[in-house]
């Protein structure tokens, strides 16, 4: 018994160092070579950092293109979903009022025409794409505010869309930051 | 074809096409047989020299459990420890504090025995250097040990009849070195270099488009996302876990993660067959466990793809299908597939929030954890599924009127009761757990704990019971993730979840280990025409059977109070 107390300790603190040591520093060294130099992949504008390529920000302004609600307001120090469950009455009280917002923002929108992505929490709070639908139901607004033509925004829309990898697996998506930055790019 | 169902078939074609060499090589790797990886043993003899282990001294089945429980204890003393004190330690750039003792109770003893239940948000909860030196290393440990106590079983079968079965240390070792290592390597720098941060910088600030001053966490979190998979550990760096960007940043890391968590486990029931010399068993019961998963996995994406009829009836579009609590860039098919898989291995890692899923999803979610075998965890998932073997070896016995026997060996009264023990002590553990939990929530709505229970449930109704069902279920099963909306750090749930951690770790890996090592002790009988042969289709079924009637008899009342319940009202 005492041989293997012994045994176990030793054979602990060998592992923490090959472990907890060796390993992360090996991953950290390769990271510098990453997009990002492995601090994670930041967004420039004019010089000046903007944000993460990965983290959604909060758009709330009619000029902008508007990204997923999120049960953490987008504050990226943290995360959070929503947790709520599907019968929650509280919580499709919520929902029906994001689909007045979009409704009141977007005249002429039908509700049949929103999509679920843009009226649902994300799982991180801080998902950055939304669907193409998504997307598209908030064209005309921008378009509108920012003085530009449809097929201007609707370029932009294009330009913003990830289509699925390889062409193949899983689901089409636009990156809402992306997106609202060439259009601040465009209108200056 | 749509994309999001190519997705995931493609995922678990690649899983199997990785998984099943994998298991061949396992099984000359614990053999001691010629393997490429060979050139690693000079480093693994400098653990063994500088640990002053002989990795040559066999060891019978209860000197191999005394081995494990050995540094299972030692973990958990230096574990709980370092949490209380993690503020006063270097590596804590976001100036993070000390755990609660109930905190850091339940935190080491879930990242111990392979759970990773996370009480706390990474961001917040814990310290650079305790996500190494606790959560990194005790994700390669305890996968590593649930890895060599199943090979200790294999041992018990290979030959006729033995009773000294290897050295528990050297299986340990080269679990890590010949594994769990290299593969977190190569997974941690595809990561990487899709975008998860691994330097040790700490929080960022930027001013976001529209103005606002915004705080990013971050950290070598690259590093640990590889083996939290591999290990099926699952524990997050971040709070969200592989829902956060970081964590998880596009469909191709989804896959990977994915992929990662399951490969060892298929490997270890292949592994098996090969390693005993009856490949055809471990066939069968790859058969039976990946048809069981499908029974699971199926009903959930069909599930999640329809949508919320609650969301439905306010007349929005969901073509894609349900999205609270999803991200767009994995969609539901991929997240109800990460759902099952996470849930049937005991991984309990999440790309989405499992409270915001369909009902029914959350009544396969708790079905997966309550049977755990379906693959199941890093070696435990094994251990677990023989259990169910000698329950149905013990029946079929029962059935034809003979003694039953199990790879030649006698299957007697000791066995079976321990075997039947095992198999009660889940029900109990989640069946009183919950209760208790219900009974606090019902009747000591005031008490003055970090989170009053009046207010643990994030949902009312059906589902807020579900969400303490599946607190206790998770747990029970190692699984880790968790119906969120749960306000579990306190010192209710951090103690009882604690608990029922530690008993569903230890009992049923020492268990299965008992019946093998007192079955390989004994006498071979040859096999003759009366023989109820184990590596049948007809045997399969029976197993497939008992699993379905013992869990069936164990949860439905549970579940029929939850999920059902739930799922019932929402058609109305």
């Amino acid at each position: 018994m005492k041989k293997y107390i012994f045994q176990s300790i030793r054979l602990t603190l060998v592992l923490l160092v090959l472990l907890g040591v060796i390993y992360p520093l090996i991953i950290a060294f390769a990271g510098r070579f990453a997009k990002g130099e492995g601090n994670g992949e930041a967004v420039l504008l004019n010089g000046k950092k903007v944000g993460y390529a990965n983290i959604g920000q909060s758009f709330t302004e009619p000029q902008y293109f508007w990204g997923r609600p999120s049960a953490a307001n987008y504050n990226a120090a943290g995360s959070a979903g929503s947790n709520k469950g599907p019968s929650n009455v509280d919580y499709l009280k919520d929902v029906e009022n994001r689909i007045d917002t979009l409704l009141k923002y977007n005249p002429g929108l039908k509700r049949s025409d929103i999509p679920a992505d843009l009226v649902t929490a994300s799982g991180s709070g801080l998902d950055p794409d939304i669907s193409v639908q998504a997307a598209i139901i908030q064209i005309k607004r921008v378009a509108n505010v920012r003085n530009l033509s449809l097929e201007q925004v609707q370029q932009v829309v294009k330009n913003a869309t990830t289509p699925p990898l390889l062409g193949l697996l899983g689901p089409e998506k636009v990156n809402v930051l992306q997106l609202n930055l060439s259009l601040d790019r465009l209108s200056k | 074809m749509n994309t999001e169902l190519l997705g995931i078939i493609t995922t678990y074609l690649i899983t199997l096409l990785i998984g099943i060499p994998l298991g061949i090589y396992l099984a000359k790797v614990f053999a001691g047989e010629k393997v490429w990886t060979d050139f690693l043993l000079p480093i693994e003899k400098i653990i063994y020299r500088l640990s002053g282990i002989r990795q040559t001294e066999q060891m019978n089945w209860k000197q191999h459990m005394k081995a494990m429980l050995t540094i299972n204890s030692v973990w958990l003393i230096y574990g709980f420890f370092v949490l209380i004190n993690q503020d006063k330690l270097p590596l804590n750039p976001d100036g993070n504090p000390g755990q609660t003792p109930d905190l850091a109770f339940n935190t080491i003893i879930s990242f111990v025995v392979n759970c990773n239940l996370q009480h706390y948000s990474g961001e917040s909860g814990l310290t650079y250097f305790t996500q190494h030196f606790i959560i990194m290393f005790l994700q390669f440990v305890s996968a590593a040990t649930g890895i060599a106590s199943a090979v200790v079983l294999f041992k018990a079968f290979r030959e006729k009849s033995v009773s000294q079965l290897g050295n528990f240390w050297e299986f340990f070792v080269k679990s890590i070195t010949r594994l769990l290592l290299p593969l977190s390597i190569v997974v941690a720098l595809i990561l990487t270099f899709n975008g998860t941060p691994s330097s040790y910088e700490g929080k960022d600030q930027y001013i976001s488009l529209q103005g606002d001053t915004i705080a990013v966490s971050r950290g070598p979190a690259a590093a640990m996302i590889a083996i939290k998979h591999l290990g099926t550990n699952g524990g997050g760096w971040f709070g969200v876990n592989s829902s956060h960007p970081l964590e998880n940043p596009n469909y191709l890391t989804n896959m990977v993660e994915l992929i990662a968590q399951v490969i060892i486990p298929i490997a270890m029931v292949i592994a098996f067959g090969y390693f005993i010399r009856r490949k055809k068993l471990g066939w069968i019961i790859f058969g039976v466990m990946t048809f069981g998963m499908l029974l699971l996995l199926i009903p959930t994406i069909s599930s999640e793809l329809g949508g919320s009829p609650a969301i439905a009836q306010l007349g929005v579009s969901q073509h894609t299908g349900a999205m609270e609590g999803k991200e767009v860039r994995f969609g539901p098919a991929a997240s109800a597939y990460w759902s099952t898989v996470t849930t049937i291995i005991s991984t309990g890692s999440v790309n989405s929030m499992h409270d915001s899923t369909m009902p029914l999803t959350g009544a396969l979610q708790l079905l997966g954890m309550m049977i755990n075998s379906f693959y199941g965890g890093c070696g435990v998932g094994i251990l677990n599924y023989f259990i169910y073997l000698i329950i149905a070896v013990f029946i079929s016995g029962l059935m034809v009127g003979r003694t039953p026997e199990f790879l030649g060996h006698k299957v007697e009264a000791r066995e079976v009761k321990i075997a039947a023990l095992i198999t009660l002590l889940s029900p109990f553990l989640i069946l009183a757990g919950t209760a208790a939990a219900s009974y606090v929530f019902g009747n000591y709505g005031d008490a003055d704990w970090a989170v009053k229970p009046a207010n643990w449930l994030n949902n009312p109704g059906f589902h807020g019971f579900s969400e303490m069902l599946y607190e206790i279920t998770s747990a029970n099963a190692n699984n880790g993730s968790g119906f969120e909306g749960l306000g579990d750090n306190n010192i209710f749930w951090n103690i009882s979840s604690g608990i029922v951690l530690i008993f569903s770790r230890f009992l049923p890996i020492i268990g299965p280990i008992a019946i093998a090592g007192l079955l390989g002790q004994k006498k071979y009988i040859p096999e003759s025409a009366g023989t109820l042969r184990a590596d049948t289709i007809t045997f399969g079924i029976m197993t497939l059977a008992v699993i379905v009637v013992l869990t069936a008899l164990s949860y439905f009342p549970a579940l029929a109070l939850g999920p059902l319940a739930e799922y019932f009202t929402m058609l109305k």
